[in-house]
This record gives C-alpha cells, structure tokens and sequence, in this order.
C-alpha cells in the first residue's frame, strides 16, 4: 500500500523540488566540485557529442534523402543535400496509388486516436473506482490486473485472432481500437494516480451537497485526474500509431490498414518488383515519425512521469 | 450535523451522517449513527442498503474495463489453453474449409517441445538478448553517469537528442537502418569501404550485427532516461562526503551511483530480455529485403506468426505461443531470483 500511494507524491515532489535543486546546483557550480572539471569536462563532453551523433545521424540521414529525388539518392552522399525535391516527393507520397498513403494515415489518427480516448475513460473510471471505494472483490480485480503485467504480448495474438473470427471483429477497425482500450497498466496508473489526486474530503463535500457518486466522478473526479488522463492518453496513443503485428494479424483490407503497415507493404514490394518504392518508403517513414516527434517533445512531461511510473511497477 | 467528528474519521469511505445519503429516519443525531460501520442487525436495513449502494456504484466504476479485459484478455488466455489441446484436421487454407476438431491432449506441446526449428529460433533469441542486452544497459549507464556528470543544462540539450531515436516509432527506425545497410543507398557500405572493408550487413554472419546496433540504437535513450532520473533521486550530500574523503569521480560512479540505480537496471533488462525474446517486427522487416538469411522461423514469434497465418495450423501455433509465454516467464522469474539474490 505505501509502496503505491508513494508514487504521486513522488510526482509532486519532483515538480517542488526543482527550483530547490536548481539552487543547489547554482552553488556547486561557483564552489565545490559538483560536475566534472577541467580536461574530465572535456572528455564528458566529447563522449556525449559522439553518441549524440550515433543517435542522430540516421535520422539526419532520413531527413536528408526524403528532400532528394531518385537519382541523387543513389549517386550523392547521404549525409547533404542535393537538389531540393522534397515538395515533389511528397506530392508523390499523396498522390500515389490514388493517395492510399493518406487514407493510412487518416486510419492510423481514427485507431489511435478513438482507442485511446476510450482507453483513458476507461482507465480513469476504473482507477477511480478500485482507489476511492471499498467494496468486495476489489482485491480480486487488482490481483487480475497485476497478474496481466504477466502476460506477454506474443501468447495473445493467435487466441486473439480466433476469438475476432468468430465474434466477427476480423478485418474490421474495431478489431484495432477495442483491444486497445482495457489496458491494465492504464488502469494501475490511473487507480495509483487517483489515490493521491482525489482527496475523499473532497468527495465527502460533494455528496453532503447532494450530488450522486457518478456526478461526482464526471464533474470533479475526471478533472483532478486530467493529468493521469493526458499521460494515458499520450502512452497509448504513441504505441497505437507504433504498432504493427496487431495490423498485420487482423487487418487483410489495403484501405483499412495503419500507416506503419502500409510502408512495410511498401518495403516488401520495393524489393521483387520494378517500381522502385525506396523515395516513398523514405518520405513516408519521415512524414509519420514528425507527428510522433512533435508529440513526444511537447508533452514530455506526461510520458516523463508515465515512464517513471511504469519503471516502478 | 451535531454528531461526534470521530465517526468520519472512523474511515473517510463512510458517510457523513445527517448527509443527504443517510436515510436513517432518526436523522444524524440518533445515537445509532454512532454505531461505527455495524453488520449488526440493527443498523442493517437503513444503513445496509445506503453502503451497498455506494459500494455498488463504487464496484460500478470498474464494470467496463472488466467486462473489456474479460472479453479481450481473459477469453483468450483461456482460450490459448484450450485451443492448444486440439488439433484440427482441414482441407482448406486458413482452417475455414471443412475441418474436423478432435481432442489431442498434450500432444501439440510435445510436438513443441521436440520442434527444432522453434528451439533453434529461441537458441537465437537468447543468445541475441545476451550480448544486446547487457551492451544497452552498459552504454545507457555510461550515458546516465556522464549526463550526471555534465553540466544541468548541458545535460538536458543531450538529453532531448539522445532520446530522439526512442520517439521514432520501431517500425521506421528498422526501415531507416536497413537504408544505413543498404549496399546501393546507404551511408554505411561506402564508410567501411574507406578503410577498405567490404561489409555485407545483410549476411547470415552480419545480420545479427545489424540487428543489434538497431535495438541499442532505439533503447538507450529510454533506459538511461530511467536511469538517469534513479540517479536524480540520490542525495547529494553523499557525494560530497564522499568528496571530502578523497573518492575521485569515477570511483564515485562506481561505488555509490551504480549500487544506487541497481533496482533500475534490474527492471530496465528484465524488460527488454522478454521484449527480446519475443523478438518479431525487426526481423520480419530484414526478411524484407533479405529473405534468404532471415528465414520464416526464424524467431519463435516468427515461427508462431508462420504456423498460424501461414500454414494454418492455429492449435499448434498457439502451444507454440504458450511454450513461449512460459520461457519468458521462467526466464524473468530466473534473472529477477538471480538479481535479488545478489542484492542481499
């Protein structure tokens, strides 16, 4: 019981203690020997420009050769410019095989998006419960959802795939947005999470005005819980619009597939056919990885506190 | 709202008395509402059904994630297990066709367990995840320690970039890299080429290479994300003790930050190693473009994937998935039991 209840004031006291530590800080730098000095600092500082370019070098390499057309991609050297063709590819990318790259792209927003509102709902009413309310079997839900933590991923998919067929979700988008929404992690996030946001003082008051539990759930709940909620939401969202077996598996249909399944195609028949996709691979990986990249930077600090919370699971 | 306030501290779940909820017909005042949550009979029929209620509406809260885990989490476990005891006969395709199920009993697993391919798949796998993941944890490690090292701000202008191979989704990080590999567009064939090395990075040789400069290319920005926030959280006064007493930097790394963040590194392997054991989009995106060396079965998953939506034999792909559950879940239990009992 502490060892959950500790993660949300853990939370808050990253977010308290920064300018504190900034200070400190502030004083190591002007006194003592805090950071490394001198020709150590140096050598810090070489080690991580290295791996910095080992991380970022082939995603420059991708940015580069999604601006050149065909031919220079074969003949110039990755690493700078060539002509700039970008606009041309990218016209290329949408317009190709009647704009099918644009309809994966739409699937992959329609999926990750729709699956990962539902999940939030989901998660949070039911976090909300398992946290806030005292009822029987409660413990039974909370050994089922640490005992899925257990499951992994590759068992599921073949039972998956004979349940869709027979209840009819195969080859279907439900068949990528409903799994998706009851996840146990989420829900173990979002009960640790509602533990320390939602004080029951607080709830104490609103059923002495009079409001119902499900009022209170809808009109103050979810808004103490709105970070549990974008941290969940993000989660989800970016693995959704990452994955791949679970399209490859349930979806036969071109027009239905997500975006990361359409380039595997794409890959797959660059290789044993005339038509060369590699310019349209290249674009593409590029014009789907942006709005990741976007996302991930903006909202650093929800995934950042997810993460963590994840860690300490 | 004359009553003793202790009651409410008796447990914060417990209603207010005199609230709008406690339909006692003596209202708060009643010496009853000092009956601290009571399965006496007395208390029951007023009481009773007020707490049942909020306990309902409580419990009610978790009934759609339920009923969704059931149908999508619990349905197939059972189901993996039971479809994994049959066998079916079919004279199409997929298993559609005409088809005749029968009872097989453990007979699908002692196929499993004898099936070379399969082993031969999860010898790779194992020994992939041996070399890949130590090698990840070492070098976030470093990165965390030297991120530690670095000035604040410098630290987090390094931070943001090393985590960018962790915010590109899988899928593009294997087909970027296959394009580093590529003999005809890539960057890499003409670097070696320079120190007159002709490296095929698509042989049988090179391949698991390939394949694992790109898993520690998209994992150590995470890890040492978790590593470097464990290391946040040790206190600095530590340090400076250790400091006064004449430790140099690096034996403080090593004496005092890595026992420190050993519970991360602990949880940070455990999570790739059944991560790589289940090892399935990177090689089917090399078998893309390199068939020949990445054969269909050449990771479990890829031989589940195989024997199931290729061959079509669903009972015997989804032993083969249970087999594979359940060495993740040995493998874990092992590493965690190994790691712990270090520790102590």
């Amino acid at each position: 019981m502490s060892d959950t209840t500790l993660v949300p004031d853990a939370a808050v006291e990253e977010a308290a203690r920064k300018p504190v530590r900034r200070r400190r800080r502030r004083i190591d730098d002007g006194s003592s020997v805090a950071e490394a000095r001198g020709s150590s600092r140096w050598v810090v500082l070489g080690v991580l420009v290295a791996l910095t370019l080992y991380a970022v070098g082939p995603l420059w390499w991708l940015v580069v050769a999604a601006t050149k057309n065909q031919r220079e991609l074969y003949t110039t050297s990755g690493l700078w410019f060539g002509e700039l063709n970008l606009w041309e590819n990218l016209s290329t990318l949408f317009t190709y095989q009647d704009g099918i790259f644009s309809r994966w792209l739409w699937n992959t927003v329609v999926y990750s998006g729709v699956g990962s509102l539902g999940l939030t709902l989901v998660s949070l009413a039911a976090g909300y419960g398992l946290a806030k309310y005292r009822y029987r079997g409660k413990g039974l839900t909370m050994g089922l959802i640490i005992a899925s933590f257990l499951i992994p991923g590759s068992l599921m998919i073949v039972p998956s795939f004979i349940l869709f067929v027979r209840l009819g979700l195969y080859d279907t988008i439900w068949a990528m947005i409903l799994p998706g929404m009851f996840g146990s992690f989420s829900v173990y996030l979002a009960k640790v999470y509602a533990e320390g946001a939602v004080p029951s003082e607080l709830m104490e008051a609103a059923r002495i005005d009079g409001a119902g539990e499900y009022r209170i759930f809808f009109s103050m709940g979810l808004r103490l819980l709105s970070t549990a909620g974008a941290t969940i939401f993000l989660l989800h969202f970016v693995a959704s619009w990452n994955t791949f077996m679970w399209p490859l598996v349930f979806l036969k249909g071109v027009e239905k597939w997500p975006v990361m399944l359409g380039m595997y195609s794409w890959l797959q028949r660059g290789t044993d056919s005339t038509v060369d996709l590699t310019s349209l691979v290249l674009t593409g990986s590029l014009v789907s990885t942006i709005p990741m990249v976007i996302l991930m930077i903006a909202m650093q600090r929800y995934w950042r506190s997810g993460v963590t919370l994840g860690s300490l699971k | 709202m004359s009553v003793n306030t202790h009651d409410n501290h008796a447990g914060l779940r417990e209603p207010v008395p005199g609230s709008p909820h406690d339909r006692r017909p003596g209202g708060g005042a009643s010496p009853r509402g000092h009956t601290p949550r009571g399965h006496t009979p007395r208390g029951r029929i007023p009481r009773w059904n007020w707490r049942t209620a909020q306990s309902v509406k409580g419990a009610s809260f978790t009934f759609p994630f339920l009923a969704g885990f059931a149908l999508f989490v619990l349905v197939p476990v059972g189901m993996a297990l039971r479809e994994s005891v049959y066998t079916t006969k079919s004279t199409g395709g997929l298993g559609f066709g005409g088809q005749t199920v029968s009872f097989a009993g453990l007979d699908n697993f002692a196929a499993g367990l004898v099936d070379g391919p399969f082993w031969a798949g999860m010898l790779r796998v194992f020994l992939y995840a041996l070399v890949v993941v130590p090698l990840t944890q070492v070098l976030s490690l470093a990165l965390a320690l030297l991120l530690d090292a670095a000035r604040r701000r410098t630290a987090a202008r390094f931070r943001i970039a090393l985590l960018l191979p962790y915010m590109v989704p899988g899928i593009v990080a294997t087909m970027v890299w296959i394009y580093q590999y590529s003999p005809t567009v890539g960057p890499l064939t003409p670097f070696f080429e320079m120190f007159g090395l002709d490296v095929n990075f698509f042989s049988s040789s090179m391949v698991w290479v390939s394949m694992g400069n790109l898993a520690v290319w998209g994992a150590v920005g995470f890890t040492m994300l978790i590593l470097y926030g464990a290391l946040q959280s040790v206190p600095h006064e530590v340090f400076e003790a250790a400091r006064l007493d004449g430790a140099s930097e690096l034996r403080i790394a090593w004496s005092i930050k890595v026992p420190f963040v050993r519970g991360s590194l602990v949880l940070t392997s455990l999570l790739s190693i059944i991560g790589t054991l289940q090892l399935f989009d990177q090689p089917l995106l090399f078998r893309a473009v390199t068939p020949e060396t990445i054969t269909r079965d050449f990771t479990p998953a890829m031989m589940i994937y195989d024997q199931a939506f290729k061959v079509g034999n669903l009972n015997y792909a989804t032993a083969l998935s249970v087999i594979l559950a359940l060495v993740v879940g040995v493998a874990s239990a092992i590493i965690y039991r190994f790691t712990n009992r270090e520790e102590s």
